[in-house]
């Protein structure tokens, strides 16, 4: 057996709160192969952007650990880009400047100038972005913001892409956009991708594997699914596509039949099952 | 084809132009209106109230010793080319006899006068807050940014910051007159005084404002500042002061007006040249042009307060990125 590119072993984290520790994470076991692409699904609350947080090494594991080429991770790094949910762009710094600060980061011994410039505008023509690279990001959209996140992730060359919910704030129409052209970016560099999504269907649409994480406290990975549809993948031909809608329904069985979301009413006091399913795909 | 859109954007561009020009003469008016409002009751009520020393000044007397203390500042400063100009004759006069004749020029030593003092205290404040400023801001930098540091520091901050310039100027004054010992002064010691205590009673506003804003720093950018392992000094840099520069402004304007205000009180207190000095002698003087001056020194002080508020305000609105912040 080859050894894994990333491995997440008996991975656990508690935090303290007031009221002892919370245990948040425990078990969570993944192997992943170097180009893969993996999301990240589960309901809000249950532990993703902890698991995210914890191989971007911005948290600290209670137990087990995250290895990367056979190193453990214990802090964060350029080669582990995060993009995160709100964008994160220094909003003092224009398009450009806010990508040159990666590049700057990671570059500095390697790349001339020139090279920096050179390699800083590849990258947002990457995302469609160099008509605005004077731009401020209060000047620019949402869509736009989150595609300039992208490009400084892309431009620090990271081994492993950290995505959290990167489109969850976006209309539907930018989000596919989007989509789309993640989807030819990471076909054309080949990053080791976790994504966290909300999206069934964006799960499925563009994942290799789709890791449905159960209900917290103590969550951990509850189910697999491997997607075996063949890229390039098309989101119009697959929409009439029986596997794909097959993959679709596993999902979504998962996450509103198995782990539909229980929800402690605050005065009754007692636990009630409640039929979230509706209003959570309306969210998703 | 083009011309009905190129109008419009025409009539489009002029609308807003013209809507501000009358919302600008609005408010000019109603300010207009409203400092008239405070002269003409001052100029009623003024009249109607019997001091030791005649009736009370109302705007036409403070318009009177204006003029009056423009004529003195203009004579005082045609003594002075006079003096310079006298001395000058005699040392050409000396040379002409003797070329080997060691010749000098003694300084001027006039009587300050209102304008004079004017200059003094303005330098006086700039270099106080200056100070200040050079060590609010890095210190709040550094204590802002450790939790720790924060916890050490904050109780002699709140210790401090209520203290009042009367209570600070006796020890400073002690305080320089031991230390600042020296044959051939560089800063005369009475300017000295004035500047620390105008530093130490106006360096808190800064301080404390920068601390928040350095340590309210979202913790989005701290999580991009540690993914890319960004060092100490880049990390303040980059990250830290740019988010902190609209808090550490708003220190700085408070700060600025309670040097200014500091300032007065401390060269009253200690006789140390400058504005204050001014409004002091001219209580002692007790003549009845006194008062009317000291309401011309009043109005002054008021004006340059803000002045000097609109020039922070400027240089803040040149500095700050966020130009869609408001700022008043
Ligand atoms: N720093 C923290 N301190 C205490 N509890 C936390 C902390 N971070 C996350 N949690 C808790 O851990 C759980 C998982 O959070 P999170 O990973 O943000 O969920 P998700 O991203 O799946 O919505 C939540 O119950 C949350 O309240
Ligand atoms: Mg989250």
């Amino acid at each position: 057996m080859p050894k894994s590119h990333l491995e997440l072993s008996q991975l656990g984290i508690s935090f303290p709160t007031p009221k002892g520790a919370f245990v948040a994470l425990q078990n969570v076991n993944l192997d992943i192969a170097k180009g893969e692409f993996i999301s990240l699904i589960g309901h809000s609350g249950c532990g993703k952007s902890t698991v995210l947080n914890l191989v971007a090494g911005l948290l600290q594991a209670s137990s087990g650990g995250v290895i990367l080429n056979q190193k453990e991770i214990n802090a964060p790094g350029p080669e582990r880009a995060v993009v995160f949910q709100n964008h994160s762009l220094l909003p003092w710094l224009s398009v450009y400047q806010n990508v040159e600060l990666a590049v700057k980061q990671v570059f500095r011994s390697q790349k001339t100038k020139q090279e920096m410039r050179d390699w800083i505008e590849h990258n947002l023509a990457l995302v469609q972005m160099s008509h605005a690279r004077d731009k401020r990001p209060a000047e620019i959209s949402g869509g736009m913001k989150q595609r300039v996140g992208i490009a400084r992730a892309l431009a620090m060359q990271p081994q492993v892409l950290l995505m959290d919910e990167p489109f969850g704030a976006l209309d539907a129409l930018t989000r596919a956009h989007l989509q789309d052209s993640l989807m030819e970016i990471q076909a054309r560099l080949n990053n080791t991708v976790i994504m966290i999504t909300h999206d069934v269907d964006e799960a499925v649409l563009l994942s290799d594997r789709i890791v449905m994480m159960t209900n917290g406290p103590a969550a951990t990975i509850g189910e697999v699914l491997q997607i075996e549809l063949p890229r390039p993948r098309n989101r119009i031909a697959l929409a009439d596509c029986p596997t794909y809608n097959h993959y679709r329904h596993q999902v979504l069985s998962f996450l509103y039949e198995k782990q539909r979301k229980v929800e402690v009413l605050p005065n009754a006091g007692s636990i009630k099952a409640t039929a979230v399913a509706k209003t959570a795909e309306k969210r998703a | 084809m083009s011309t009905i859109p190129t109008q419009w954007s025409r009539v489009r561009r002029y609308l807003p132009a013209q809507q501000q020009l009358n919302n600008w003469l609005k408010q000019s008016f109603v300010s207009a209106t409203g400092v008239a409002v405070f002269v003409l009751l001052w100029h009623i009520l003024a009249s109607q109230i019997i001091t030791s020393l005649g009736s009370f000044p109302g705007p036409v007397q403070a318009a009177q010793q204006w003029s009056v203390l423009i004529a003195e500042h203009k004579a005082e400063k045609a003594r002075e080319t006079a003096f310079y100009q006298r001395q000058q004759q005699r040392n050409a006069a000396t040379l002409a006899a003797n070329p080997d004749a060691v010749v000098s020029v003694r300084p001027y030593n006039g009587r300050p006068t209102f304008f004079s003092q004017i200059v003094t205290s303005l330098y006086t404040v700039l270099t106080g807050f200056v100070l200040a400023s050079l060590v609010a801001i890095p210190a709040g930098i550094v204590i802002g940014l450790s939790p720790r540091l924060y916890s050490a520091f904050n109780p002699l901050i709140q210790l401090f910051k209520p203290v009042s310039p009367l209570a600070w100027l006796p020890l400073v004054t002690i305080l320089v007159s031991a230390l600042y010992q020296s044959d051939t002064p560089l800063f005369a010691r009475s300017f000295l005084v004035s500047v620390f205590t105008v530093s130490l009673c106006s360096l808190w506003p800064t301080l404390l404002n920068t601390i928040v804003g350095v340590s309210n720093i979202s913790p989005d950018l701290q999580n991009v500042s540690r993914v890319l392992q960004l060092n100490w000094l880049t990390h303040v840099r980059r990250i830290v002061l740019p988010s902190a520069v609209p808090m550490i402004f708003t220190g700085l304007r408070l700060s600025l007006g309670i040097a200014w205000m500091v300032l007065i009180a401390a060269e009253m207190l200690a006789q140390n040249p400058g504005l204050g000095k001014f409004v002091w002698d001219e209580f002692q003087n007790g003549s009845s042009d006194s008062l009317s001056r000291i309401c011309v020194a009043v109005l002054v002080i008021g004006l340059i307060g803000y002045a000097l508020d609109r020039l922070m305000l400027q240089l803040q609105q040149r500095v700050n990125w966020d130009k869609s912040a408001t700022l008043r």
